[in-house]
């Protein structure tokens, strides 16, 4: 009997995290159902536990010193290929932007316009930012004196939980610009965008462990990278209740943690400098001058 | 000790597809100039004929300045930053692309050697507009105020030492601030800005927003008289800066200059040897010395002055001169039969004068344009070849005893465009970076150039900066 033409059955994608360039699942073996915005099913994603935090932050630390070493201007040709890599997948994005976010992917569209044009922008400071934030300082005395910026390490981002792609991109590029090396929590609900994103990193010439992504829960994650004692810096973009905020906040001043406050966000404005410059150190060289 | 000897090497020229003969860019094509005459480009290598090129007139450099105007009152003066930035990136990308065929051609041009067009000026011509590419969009982050705007057209000429980079200096600032331009590429070097041409209809970058015309120093004047011009940019000899400062006095033209130079390199005792020798090679040899910042006048602490000079010429003698395609030479051909007849009188008057003229054994090529590295010592600041831009592969030693010494006899020029200082001691390269009057001051290093590193001379070396975000101000209305 001939076989009936019918439409091709698609693959179905597996889901994972990325962490030191890798797509492991998690460790803990669990996963949670993923559905769009209107209920339908559309993945079993990764659910990070500690241990997959803890493993992230040390691919992130292995990856600080060489990613903050390299010379900005290749920082920002890395930057200028995801935005390359992410253009080429344009419908896909928009695709799952839609899907996460209950837009139609008309309206989903610009907003992946956005987040790629976000990469350019940033692209573009890596080797301005010292040139904008850094100084050369004219003190009374026979001493050249200079500031520079510098990235202060590893940086935990929980990522915000609404807009899952140009949210993302904006706390993630300002972040990893400068040299430092990220962790990010995705929006528990919609992680999608956020591992696609990952592999766009695993093609675009980003280095494995500068950039790792876990789906799943920011309260459930959140306060071992808050506590975590190899990690320099937190955005708490993505926590929605403020008292969890504040114990994180708390849990970040043990040693010191650089701590980016949530607040409303919208995330098409220009982002302006806070977020480049909240990531950084900055280092003031003082030498004699004399014969 | 036998000597191993170096097989030939050339680059393919396979790579590049040269036309016989080329119009003039204007508004976003290739067009016949009206009013002018073709004039011949050729290898300074071999004196081989590579192509016919246009000479514009001022009938043709009228239509290329209203063609910018067009554009910058249609397109790119209202464009959003962010676009701009995303066409100057698509120039670097293209140019990174092509970046081979370009430095093939640029040293089938201009005479350098591959190595140094490969891996100096492409890679940097292609940094250029990445970096400019990135400030289009931040422009009110560059330090030129809270409202930055464009000035309108540019008019830009440009110099045959480094034809594709000195492109980049003058377009990519100038287009990420809002302006077009009209540029004019030097007469004897005009192939790699005709491909540059090309490379915008790749892009798609919109009509008139970069012109090329090709010329002499007629059409240049022509350019920078024109009246529809807001900004005159020009790098090349003072003489001509000094006759382009006078044609735009009374006028509302911004201007920028970057001129001659007589750098003084500067060798303390504590230097360490083999890296300044190679330093002192790298500042005075490079692009056969056709470099506007070389270290061309040599001062070294009388201590270590025959230490240095033996060491120097004993380095002179591995130089290798010749084909500029050869992937091993390390000092091509120079790039015209009139800079090779102004490098010989100096250097004959070098000689008159009482120094002493010394230059390796060496064969150059019995077709073509060349001249040996040489040295001359025994040479006072009096003297010519002291005082006077050679641009050409010719070094001058002076010696000095003390800081003191060093700092006025470097300052002892018209010229201020760069220095170089060789020492351990780092505050004494501070303090004389502090004592001398120079825009460029290199310390245990020479001849480096960075796009995000301003670049331009005191006194008669010209004003304004290339490079940095000041490169920007120079494009900018504030």
């Amino acid at each position: 009997m001939p076989t009936k033409d019918s439409a091709r059955l698609d693959i179905r994608k597996t889901y994972k995290l990325y962490v030191g360039g890798a797509f492991p699942r998690s460790e803990s073996g669990r996963s949670y159902v993923v559905n769009d915005a209107k209920g339908k099913f559309l993945a079993n994603a990764s659910l990070a536990s500690r241990k997959d935090a803890r493993d992230a932050v040390v691919a992130a630390r292995k990856a600080f010193g060489g990613w903050s070493a390299r010379t900005a201007y290749n920082r920002g040709q890395v930057l200028y290929r995801i935005a390359e890599v992410m253009e080429g997948r344009h419908d896909q994005f928009s695709a799952e932007v839609a899907a996460a976010e209950g837009l139609s992917v008309a309206k989903a569209r610009p907003l992946v316009d956005a987040a790629i044009d976000r990469w350019v922008w940033y692209a573009g400071w890596a080797d301005k930012l010292a040139q904008v934030v850094g100084s050369s300082n004219p003190v009374a005395g026979p001493y050249f004196d200079f500031s520079v910026p510098e990235a202060t390490g590893v940086v935990a981002l929980l990522a915000p939980q609404d807009s899952s792609l140009l949210g993302l991109t904006s706390v993630l590029a300002p972040a990893i610009v400068s040299g430092n090396t990220a962790v990010v929590v995705t929006s528990f609900e919609r992680p999608i965008p956020a591992i696609t994103l990952g592999e766009v990193m695993a093609t675009s010439d980003v280095p494995g462990g500068v950039v790792n992504i876990l789906t799943g829960s920011a309260s459930e994650i959140g306060p071992w990278l808050a506590s975590h004692l190899d990690v320099n810096a937190i955005d708490l973009c993505g926590v929605e209740d403020p008292d969890e905020a504040r114990d994180l906040e708390a849990a970040a001043a043990e040693n010191l943690k650089r701590v980016r406050r949530p607040a409303a966000e919208d995330w098409l404005e220009s982002p302006g400098l806070s977020r480049l410059t909240q990531y950084l150190e900055l280092k003031t060289v003082w030498h004699p001058i004399g014969v | 000790m036998s000597r191993f000897e170096y097989a030939p090497a050339p680059e393919s020229r396979a790579i590049v597809d040269i036309k016989s003969s080329y119009g003039l860019f204007v508004n976003g094509a290739f067009v016949e100039a009206t009013d002018g005459k073709p004039f011949k480009t050729v290898s300074p290598a071999s004196e081989e004929v590579l192509a016919e090129v246009s000479e514009a007139g001022p009938a043709d450099v009228d239509k290329a300045v209203r063609a910018a105007r067009r554009a910058y009152e249609k397109v790119w003066g209202p464009m959003a930053g962010r676009d701009r930035a995303k066409y100057l990136f698509r120039i670097a990308r293209l140019i990174q692309e092509r970046s081979r065929e370009l430095a093939v051609l640029e040293s089938l041009d201009n005479g350098k050697p591959i190595r140094e067009s490969r891996d100096v000026d492409l890679p940097l011509v292609a940094a250029h507009f990445f970096y400019y590419a990135g400030w289009a969009d931040k422009l009110e982050y560059a330090g030129a105020g809270p409202d930055p705007r464009p000035l309108g057209v540019a008019a830009q000429v440009i110099p045959w030492n480094f034809p594709l980079m000195m492109l980049a200096w003058k377009i990519a600032p100038a287009l990420a601030a809002g302006n077009t331009v009209v540029l004019k590429p030097a007469e004897t070097t005009p192939l790699t800005a005709l491909a540059f041409a090309e490379i915008c209809q790749q892009a798609d970058l919109p009509p008139g927003v970069v012109n090329i015309i090709t010329g002499a120093g007629r059409t240049g004047q022509a350019l920078v008289e024109h009246e529809g011009v807001d900004k005159v940019a020009f790098t090349g000899s003072t003489a001509v800066g000094r006759s382009i400062a006078r044609s735009v006095a009374g006028t509302d033209k911004k201007v920028t200059l970057e001129l001659g130079g007589k750098a003084a390199n500067i060798v303390f005792e504590d230097a360490p040897i083999d890296q300044t020798v190679e330093g002192i090679v790298n500042g005075i040899f490079f692009n056969q010395g056709h470099v506007c910042c070389a270290g061309s006048r040599l001062l070294v602490q009388e201590s270590v002055y025959d230490e240095v000079l033996a060491r120097l010429k004993r380095r002179m003698s591995t130089l290798r001169v010749g084909d500029p395609l050869d992937k091993n030479t390390d000092i091509g051909a120079i790039n015209s039969a009139e800079q090779l007849a102004r490098i010989r009188e100096l250097s004959q008057v070098g000689e008159d004068e009482g120094a002493e003229r010394w230059s390796p054994e060496c064969e150059l090529p019995a077709q073509g344009f060349w001249f040996p590295p040489t040295v001359f010592t025994g040479v006072s600041q009096a003297h010519r070849i002291a005082r006077e831009e050679i641009f050409g592969p010719v070094l001058s030693v002076l010696t000095f005893r003390t800081p003191a010494e060093a700092v006025e006899k470097a300052n002892n020029t018209p010229f201020g465009l760069s220095a170089g200082v060789w020492t351990d001691k780092g505050s004494r390269i501070l303090w004389m970076a502090n004592q001398l009057r120079a825009g460029v001051v290199w310390a245990n290093t020479f001849n480096r150039f960075d796009p995000s590193s301003p670049f331009g001379g005191y006194k008669e070396s010209g004003y304004g900066r290339e490079g940095g975000r000041h490169g920007l101000e120079a494009y900018l209305a504030h």
